[in-house]
């Protein structure tokens, strides 16, 4: 077991290009067990690009990204590093619950439907009980009375809370948020930062790409921003919003609040 | 004032009402044939579709050259190579069916032409799914086979279905030309008539009967589509519509129909 089992999730030097367009610089960001990470930073400074790559939905062109102690997406051999098989990424997804932008439900799968799908097909878990699970999932995060509702037929923070709910029911050891509620109305945005909340105090290790600055207040343990694909500043969300010390964070800041 | 050709209604009218004994092994002829190379065309199309998304070169390259040269062609000479080229006995034996070489060799002809046809629009229907499901899928820990049957597939087929029902319309009257390598079927059975009564009425009868094996269809399609299309609407459209549509606007889906129908 590695020494840096102790994170759950610990990415060194990692850069990413696409084509000529150099997005990570080497980013290097550790995350402890029960840890809420937010990162926030201009659009284009990279964030969601990092977050596809802890879940290896991006390919890393060097560097290292651990979940669990265990490099995501390569693996060593005679002293290179090269791309794993898919059936080792698969099962590595499986610890990672990852929440898009636009949800992306299964629009044919009901809600419960869609928060079944993984732990009966990839789990191997028996129908029963991932319907029972399921359905506690659900009314966690109010939404008890919809599991049998198509998404087409849900609001998209109803949406987003089912998708919330689909990664959970892996019981993930990381959850990733890729902007949450950036494609939502402004009036529904509040019951979806709810549920991350409580999931944050709940003990949910979990990395938030946000620009939701009041969820990043209330709920991270630290806050990372990044600029031009580094990380250029991290700390509190005290220190964050009290005494920034990086001059792009104070105008990024000034901007947004 | 150019005279055309008396028809004779009499005749037409007999073959439509009261066909001869033969006719009925040739109205099963047509329809299995068209069953089975439609089928064999749907399973080629989704093979050739998910090798031009392979990873291997080689893969991609055989599903590109395989379209190429099967739409390409004239499904007539590929009918008449896949006679002239298949080996074996004069009768296959499949079970319980015992199927003449010609008749094997049509379908083979008549199938692998399609899934030219089919790779293409089920290619379509994989393509006009989000990038994001597939996506969703793999971070829950799918790997791409299970993704790809349990997510993406079943969405594309609402996309595929319409033009898969327009190429089975097809594939009932393309099976026709099978009569050139000496296949018994509906439209042999015609040509046989007309060679004692030198006269159009058996390809007007002949017509009419494609007709109702495609009318037919036309309405097994409506139902199709409206099962698929019922979870991700919740609203249906009413059977009722369906049918009528069949005759309006040539089956699918129709709703605009019917302009003086209250629209919800």
């Amino acid at each position: 077991m590695n020494a840096s089992f102790e994170f759950v999730m610990h990415a060194d030097e990692v850069h990413k290009s696409f084509g000529l367009l150099h997005v990570l610089r080497g980013v290097s960001l550790d995350v402890r067990l029960r840890e809420t990470v937010c990162i926030i930073g201009t659009s284009g400074s990279g964030k969601t690009t990092f977050l596809r790559c802890i879940n290896h939905l991006e390919k890393i062109d060097s560097g290292l990204i651990e979940v669990n102690g265990h490099p995501i997406g390569y693996r060593e051999r005679k002293g290179k590093l090269v791309e794993d098989r898919e059936r080792n990424i698969s099962r590595q997804r499986t610890e990672i619950g990852f929440v898009f932008q636009r949800f992306n439900l299964f629009p044919h799968k009901t809600a419960l439907e869609n928060v079944i799908e993984a732990p009966v097909h990839v789990r191997g878990v028996s129908k029963d009980q991932a319907i029972a699970e399921a359905e506690t999932l659900l009314a966690r995060v109010g939404l008890g009375d919809k599991k049998d509702a198509y998404p087409g037929k849900l609001s998209g923070g109803q949406q987003q809370r089912v998708a919330i709910a689909r990664s959970l029911a892996m019981k993930p050891a990381l959850m990733l948020f890729d902007e949450p509620t950036s494609a939502l109305d402004p009036e529904v945005t509040g019951e979806v930062l709810d549920v991350m909340e409580e999931l944050a105090h709940a003990g949910t290790t979990m990395i938030v790409v946000t620009h939701e600055m009041g969820f990043a207040k209330r709920a991270a343990d630290r806050v990372v921003m990044m600029d031009e694909g580094v990380i250029i500043e991290e700390g509190s969300p005290e220190h964050f919003f009290e005494s920034p010390t990086h001059e792009r964070t104070k105008t990024f800041l000034s901007k947004i609040l | 004032m150019v005279a055309l050709v008396p028809i004779d209604w009499h005749l037409v009218w007999t073959r439509i009402v009261s066909p001869n004994g033969v006719f009925a092994h040739a109205l099963w002829a047509t329809v299995y044939i068209s069953i089975v190379a439609q089928i064999m065309g749907i399973l080629l199309g989704l093979l050739a579709a998910l090798m031009r998304m392979s990873r291997l070169l080689p893969f991609r390259f055989l599903s590109g050259f395989y379209v190429l040269v099967f739409r390409g062609t004239p499904v007539l000479v590929q009918i008449m190579f896949f006679w002239l080229v298949l080996p074996g006995p004069r009768i296959f034996n499949f079970g319980a069916f015992h199927l003449p070489q010609a008749v094997v060799a049509g379908i083979l002809a008549l199938g692998v032409n399609e899934g030219a046809y089919m790779r293409e629009i089920i290619r379509a229907g994989i393509d006009s799914i989000d990038r994001g499901q597939m996506e969703a899928a793999k971070s829950l820990g799918m790997r791409s086979g299970l993704a790809m049957r349990r997510i993406v597939l079943p969405q594309a087929a609402r996309v595929i279905v319409p033009p898969l029902g327009n190429e089975f319309n097809n594939m009932m009257k393309t099976s026709s030309l099978v009569y050139i390598i000496g296949v018994y079927e509906m439209f042999s059975d015609a040509e046989q008539a007309y060679s004692t009564a030198l006269a159009v009425a058996p390809f007007i009868a002949v017509a009419f009967w494609y007709f109702i094996l495609t009318s037919i269809w036309s309405f097994a399609q409506a139902l199709i589509e409206r099962k698929l299309a019922v979870s991700e609407h919740g609203d249906e459209i009413s059977l009722r519509d369906r049918a009528i549509g069949i005759w309006t606007e040539g089956g699918g889906m129709v709703r605009s129909a019917w302009p003086w129908r209250a629209r919800a």
